[in-house]
């Protein structure tokens, strides 16, 4: 007899070994979306070398595109995660099997922890090649910056994100029409005040209030000390610590209410219908 | 006394096609729609037993095998499975059951190998056990080896069909719920999967709870059989008692299907007719 344990693992390698399968079936589209993310990264960093001109100030260009770089590669990361955790259910909509998984033995902890496994793992790399093409295109000098340190920060912006990515996923879910799309509004929300590609001082009072409370303004900001100063990892923990709490708060909320919906699926028969 | 596998009483399902705002919903002139697809009823399977379910489209059949596979909860009355409440113990429930529907639910691009093995882990298999098991029951099945790394979409309905029966069989399910599994099916396909059932049950004293809309495969399978109409269980016996109901017409025996019209058909020819 095999474990309780053993069992969830299994299960939770399931769906990282099914998204590999589904990535490796559909390679042109994963070829796509990473020629469109590259071209997406370098044309806001171009802006870096262009201000100059259009401001026709002296300005370290060079800094400010490296300041861009960082809201990009950030960026696409978190949003990364939040997108393939928020098609844990989008995903098995499309194909039909939405009610075959959600019939299995599973806990839903097991579920999501295989989804995020393997969205943490296919964002650090895709967020990797992109870093390569634009630090090679650009020639910036990583010489002094902290990879490691930038590491550490988005890997533990990485939990809040899981966390408003399962709350996410339960648009798809109650709403099986237009529940995909919905997830938009909550990244253009998070994208808006957490200072992607501005700092967060610039937004009008209310709006940099909401900053506070977005996860990804701390890992913009560690990130950027991290690769744009060269901070050692210690002075990065003021930048961390936010993430982590946002993470252990995020996560338990997500897994209950993806409960809460799934019950209200359950009980209204949106499982069945396949949008 | 036989062990009852399948316990159902009074189960009631009423569905209400209502908004999740309140602002959506209609307002008291009665456009809201109810539908009450599964009204009350109450029956027991014994553990090894080929229970069939006939009725009309519409008639409650799919909502009642949703029921018991844990993918709705019953608005009142209890489900069972083996003594597990469906709505309490869904992870007890989930263990013993697996069930096949009318679509043959997959990941399209992915090959049946691959689909298998994921259904497989998710129920706590691992690789190298689902894998010899897989190609036991496609060989089984008559599903040729070299079908089984080819995508999925690129199968025709029949061998479709074949896997998702696979995928069943592959958590060795005391309780199969098999809703309208041969529809659509070629009629030696058909055959196969008949020969299959009665396999299961003989060999493994599988109990199947099994919806068909084909009067000779439920007559030729079936111990007992429900006839299920606007959610209501208007008859339930033998084939031989059921077919016992209804009067011989012109010297003929009467078959299921008679029996069927009788009990569902009639009912509407006299409801025209006081109109």
């Amino acid at each position: 007899m095999i474990s309780a344990t053993t069992r969830q693992l299994r299960a939770s390698y399931a769906f990282v070994e099914r998204n590999a399968h589904l990535v490796k079936r559909y390679w042109s589209w994963e070829l796509v979306w990473l020629a469109y993310s590259i071209a997406n990264s370098l044309s806001v960093s171009y802006i870096g070398l262009g201000m100059e001109q259009i401001s026709g100030q002296e300005i370290d260009g060079r800094y400010l595109v490296l300041y861009l770089v960082v809201g990009t590669l950030v960026w696409r990361y978190l949003s990364l995660i939040f997108y393939w955790i928020t098609d844990v259910i989008g995903l098995e909509r499309w194909e039909g099997t939405i009610e075959y998984t959600l019939m299995a033995p599973i806990h839903r902890l097991t579920h999501m922890a295989g989804q995020t496994a393997f969205a943490v793992a296919y964002s650090l790399l895709f967020t990797a090649i992109i870093l390569a093409v634009t630090v090679k295109l650009f020639q910036i000098d990583l010489t002094n910056a902290n990879l490691f340190g930038m590491t550490l920060v988005m890997l533990s912006g990485s939990l809040s994100f899981i966390g408003i990515g399962i709350v996410g996923s339960i648009l798809p879910l109650l709403f099986p029409e237009r529940g995909a799309q919905m997830t938009h509004v909550i990244i253009a929300m998070l994208l808006l005040v957490s200072g992607v590609y501005y700092p967060v001082a610039v937004l009008p009072p209310t709006l940099r209030m909401l900053s506070v409370f977005s996860p990804a303004t701390y890992v913009l900001d560690g990130t950027r000390k991290a690769l744009l100063d060269g901070l050692p990892t210690a002075q990065l923990w003021p930048s961390i610590w936010p993430t982590l709490v946002a993470g252990a708060i995020a996560i338990p909320i997500g897994l209950w209410v993806f409960g809460l919906a799934e019950r209200y699926a359950k009980r209204t028969g949106k499982l069945h219908r396949n949008g | 006394m036989d062990e009852i596998a399948i316990h159902v009483r009074e189960a009631y399902k009423v569905f209400h096609k209502q908004s999740l705002f309140p602002w959506n919903r209609k307002n008291g002139h009665g456009e809201k729609k109810r539908v009450v697809a599964v009204d009350s009823i109450s029956f027991d399977v014994s553990k090894g037993e080929i229970f069939g379910v006939l009725g009309p489209n519409g008639s409650g059949k799919s909502t009642l095998i949703r029921l018991i596979a844990t993918l709705l909860l019953p608005d009142s009355g209890a489900v069972t499975v083996f003594g597990h409440d469906v709505v309490h113990d869904r992870i007890a429930v989930q263990r013993l059951i697996n069930r096949v529907s009318v679509e043959a639910s997959f990941f399209k691009k992915l090959s049946p190998m691959e689909n298998l093995i994921f259904g497989a882990r998710l129920y706590g298999l691992s690789a190298q056990q689902a894998r010899v098991q897989i190609l036991e029951i496609l060989t089984r099945l008559g599903l040729e080896r070299s079908t089984i790394s080819k995508p999925v979409e690129e199968m025709s309905r029949g061998m479709q069909q074949k896997v998702a029966i696979a995928r069943a069989l592959l958590t060795r399910p005391a309780v199969l719920l098999m809703d309208e599994p041969t529809t659509g099916l070629d009629p030696r396909s058909k055959r196969e999967v008949q020969a299959l059932v009665r396999e299961l049950r003989d060999q493994d004293e599988t109990t199947i709870l099994l919806t068909t809309h084909d009067m000779v495969e439920a007559e030729m399978l079936c111990d007992r059989i429900a006839i299920m109409d606007a959610g209501k269980i208007v008859a339930l016996d033998t084939p031989e008692k059921l077919c016992a109901m209804v009067p011989s017409h012109n010297g003929r025996s009467p078959t299921l299907e008679d029996v069927f019209l009788e009990l569902t058909g009639k009912k509407l020819i006299e409801e025209d007719d006081v109109e």
